[in-house]
């Protein structure tokens, strides 16, 4: 059994590997992915070892990138592309709405669009502006689309893998401020379906719903808030299109509180996305109304205030506590 | 002036143009053929010709397309060219130490390409409208932007920092291409208003590729608008070379839109003063854009957080290291007389005394107010901003009465 800890940028990197070389179809595509290794060093190596064939530094056009990842897709690639930043992709993002998403529904299922995009997401990196926005609602928005995010380096190793073998097109997020934390990937492992949450953590007082980088500051907070005799129960969304709500319904009937955290605005977040649905499913188990901490209806501030903008551990517990006030 | 009639002006201007015109579109087609025929990699030999009235020796080499442009220039100007690059280069070599000491989070060094900023930035006039990159703190300089200004996006305390409008300077851009499109477009408008200024376009060579910069080659085009596509080709976008990008030599992209494509030794600043005085003069008569290419290098990283020796050659940049845009000036002024010790050692002291007020103001720039995130996102006010304005004020307060947090000890950061 191969057991490896492995930091998240590295886990993706493993899985990137494995997937070129077990698939002779899998490409990787994107703006310096071949010899710098990318920007966050997640292709380091690929090139060298698997041809400039398969890992392809392309052009400076996220539109192009995209589209042709289309063109390779409908005849039987399975591309994997790289958008530098999240604030990058809107080039992008007509290809990705209007064709990538469309496709196998305007040709009546007879064509698969395979196309995977990772997306280095979210702010705390103390980065210059279009370099810190988590834009995941914008793509949970389009039918057609699948849309997940790891929190942690197993998930980021095997939701991966399940992504480059999806016949649908999968907007992978990746959680650039954790691209440095460590866990265990067991590379042998059967792992869980990719579009079921996970319980990060039991509790009993109130549900916390993260996915992505906002996993670790719930947990953080929950262990702060035990301190305080609180039980919290964090939920590992890990998918945003589709949302497994049965797992949330379920913890809250347990706990009877919901709090969504999110580092995207919460105005038409999925934030707002799950209050709605959880609010149908279990009004009569919630003792409070659903919560929700996440960014304003304002544009990714400057990096000095960023800690102001982003959910941190105070926000997540000021959230609790208003739950629990009801 | 509507839209429509600017595009209609096309057929007047040919006939007024005159033999520039005619020689320039001459000088194109042969350089065309010349590129064609040398294929596509500009280091060999026998590269695509290009415009150079200073050689790296700093030799004047006479240029009867060109010179012109520059016949008038006095020692004193050229002083000021050398003045200007000088204080250019000091500025980011300021900005990249300040970097390294922590006071910024990032910065993209011009080093190299100086005489590209400085020609082409000397080239316009106070109503000329400059639209850059990120890297354009020469051009700035000459726009008359002050230089500590730029620096506010690179520590983290705005997301801009200037008035676009004191010195038609505009924000710098960091999304790849995109400002082409708005050159051009207030390109378009300048000529509705029959204005008589132009605009610039500054983007690098990666940027050729994307498709805004087609697009604007596109409207500027139709449109016949009076900009100016500056593309400074320093050889890399981050780690991809320009072949990366092209299979032609950038100038030679305009001749499929219709307009003239000139490359420029971008490391001799006679040059880029040049053919940037020809492309705007052309533009503000009526003749419409035109693609200047800017041969040069970027002879650091990309930015601080780069590290080129994954991917390029330390002989490369040695080669680049012997045609540097500063020291050539210098052999030229000091070979005729132009300036002397006194001068240069005058300028060294003026940097110096500019390089400790960049510091001073960088270390003393206050962290923005945490509030000041509502500010300024709707020019009309907006009702949600106004709400978690006020939620988020009630936040904060909340910590007033009890500084740190019970159970946390505070903010995680
Ligand atoms: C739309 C977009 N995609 C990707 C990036 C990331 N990025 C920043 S600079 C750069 C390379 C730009 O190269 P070039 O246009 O040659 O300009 P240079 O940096 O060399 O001045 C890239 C890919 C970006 N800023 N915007
Ligand atoms: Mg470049």
């Amino acid at each position: 059994m191969a057991v490896k800890k492995l930091p998240i940028a590295k886990a993706i990197n493993e899985s990137l590997r494995r997937a070129l070389d077990t698939d002779p179809k899998v490409l990787v595509m994107g703006e310096d992915v071949g010899k710098l290794g990318g920007v966050f060093r997640v292709t380091d190596g690929l090139q060298k070892d698997f041809g400039e064939d398969r890992v392809i530094d392309t052009p400076l056009a996220e539109s192009g990138i995209v589209g042709t990842a289309i063109g390779l897709a409908l005849r039987g690639y399975r591309p994997v592309v790289e958008i530098q930043f999240d604030g990058f992709v809107f080039p992008a993002y007509d290809q990705i709405v209007t064709q990538l998403a469309k496709m196998h529904a305007r040709a009546l299922g007879k064509i698969k669009v395979p196309v995977v995009i990772r997306i280095p997401y979210g702010g705390g990196i103390g980065a210059v502006e279009h370099h810190s926005e988590s834009p995941e609602s914008l793509f949970a928005h389009v039918a057609g689309l699948k849309v997940v995010s790891p929190s942690n380096s197993s998930d980021a190793y095997w939701m991966l893998q399940q992504a480059i073998q999806s016949d649908d097109p999968v907007i992978y997020f990746e959680p650039k401020r954790r691209y440095w934390d460590k866990g265990e990937v067991n590379t042998d492992a059967i792992p869980d379906p990719l579009h079921k949450a996970r319980t990060a953590r039991e509790g009993t007082d109130a549900t916390l719903v993260a996915y992505g980088p906002m996993v670790k500051t719930c947990l953080e907070a929950a262990a702060a808030a035990a301190e305080e005799g609180k039980s919290l129960e964090v939920v590992d969304l890990r998918t945003i299109s589709p949302i497994d709500f049965d797992a949330v319904q379920a913890s809250v009937e347990k706990t009877g509180r919901l709090i969504v955290v999110h580092e995207a605005p919460t105005f038409f977040g999925s934030g707002a996305e799950i209050a709605a649905r959880i609010t149908e499913r279990c009004f009569y188990h919630l003792e409070a109304p659903v919560l929700r901490v996440g960014g304003f209806h304002a544009p990714y501030p400057p990096a000095r205030v960023e800690e102001d903008y982003l959910p941190g551990l105070d926000r997540v517990l000021d959230a609790v506590d208003r739950s629990l006030a009801y | 002036m509507t839209v429509e009639s600017t595009a209609a002006r096309t057929p007047r201007r040919a006939s007024s143009g005159g033999g520039k015109r005619a020689s320039a579109s001459a000088k194109k087609a042969a350089s065309a053929k010349q590129g064609a025929a040398q294929g596509r990699d500009a280091a060999q030999g026998g590269e695509p010709e290009l415009v150079q009235l200073l050689t790296p020796e700093g030799e004047r080499v006479e240029n009867s397309e060109y010179d012109r442009y520059v016949a008038d220039i006095t020692p004193e100007d050229l002083r000021a060219l050398y003045r200007d690059m000088v204080i250019a280069r000091r500025f980011d070599a300021e900005a990249v130490t300040l970097q390294r000491q922590g006071e910024l989070g990032l910065w993209p060094s011009l080093l190299g390409q100086e005489a590209a900023q400085v020609g082409s930035g000397r080239a316009t006039r106070a109503d000329d409208y400059v639209f850059p990159t990120y890297r354009e703190h020469g051009v700035a300089w000459c726009k008359g932007v002050d230089p500590t200004l730029l620096l506010g996006m690179f520590r983290g305390v705005n997301n801009g920092g200037w008035d676009p409008n004191t010195n038609g300077f505009q924000l710098y851009t960091i999304v790849i291409g995109s400002q082409t499109l708005h050159a051009t477009g207030y390109a378009m408008g300048m000529a509705k208003d029959g204005a008589d200024g132009a605009v610039v376009a500054y983007f690098g060579d990666g940027a050729t590729s994307q498709g805004d910069v087609a697009e604007a080659f596109t409207f500027a085009a139709v449109y016949n608008a009076p900009v100016v596509f500056f593309c400074q080709n320093n050889q890399w976008a981050i780690s991809e070379p320009t072949e990366k990008q092209s299979r032609v030599p950038l100038y030679q992209r305009a001749q499929g839109y219709g307009f003239p494509g000139v490359r420029v030794d971008g490391n001799d600043v006679l040059a880029c003063l040049a053919v940037t005085k020809w492309a705007l003069e052309r533009a503000r008569g009526g003749a419409g854009p035109a693609l200047i290419e800017a041969f040069t290098y970027r002879m650091g990283a990309h930015t601080t957080s780069d590290d080129p020796t994954r991917y390029r050659r330390d002989e490369e940049r040695a080669a680049w290291e012997a045609k540097d845009p500063i020291l050539r000036l210098r052999a030229y002024l000091t070979a005729e007389g132009h300036a002397d010790e006194g001068f240069f050692a005058e300028l060294e002291a003026e940097s110096e005394t500019l390089g400790k007020r960049v510091r001073d103001v960088v270390r003393n720039m206050p962290d923005p107010e945490p509030m000041s995130i509502f500010d300024n996102i709707y020019a009309d006010g907006h009702a949600l901003v106004d709400e978690e304005r006020a939620q988020f004020a009630a936040y904060q307060a909340s910590f007033a009465d009890a500084p740190v947090n019970a159970a946390t000890g505070g903010e995680v950061k």
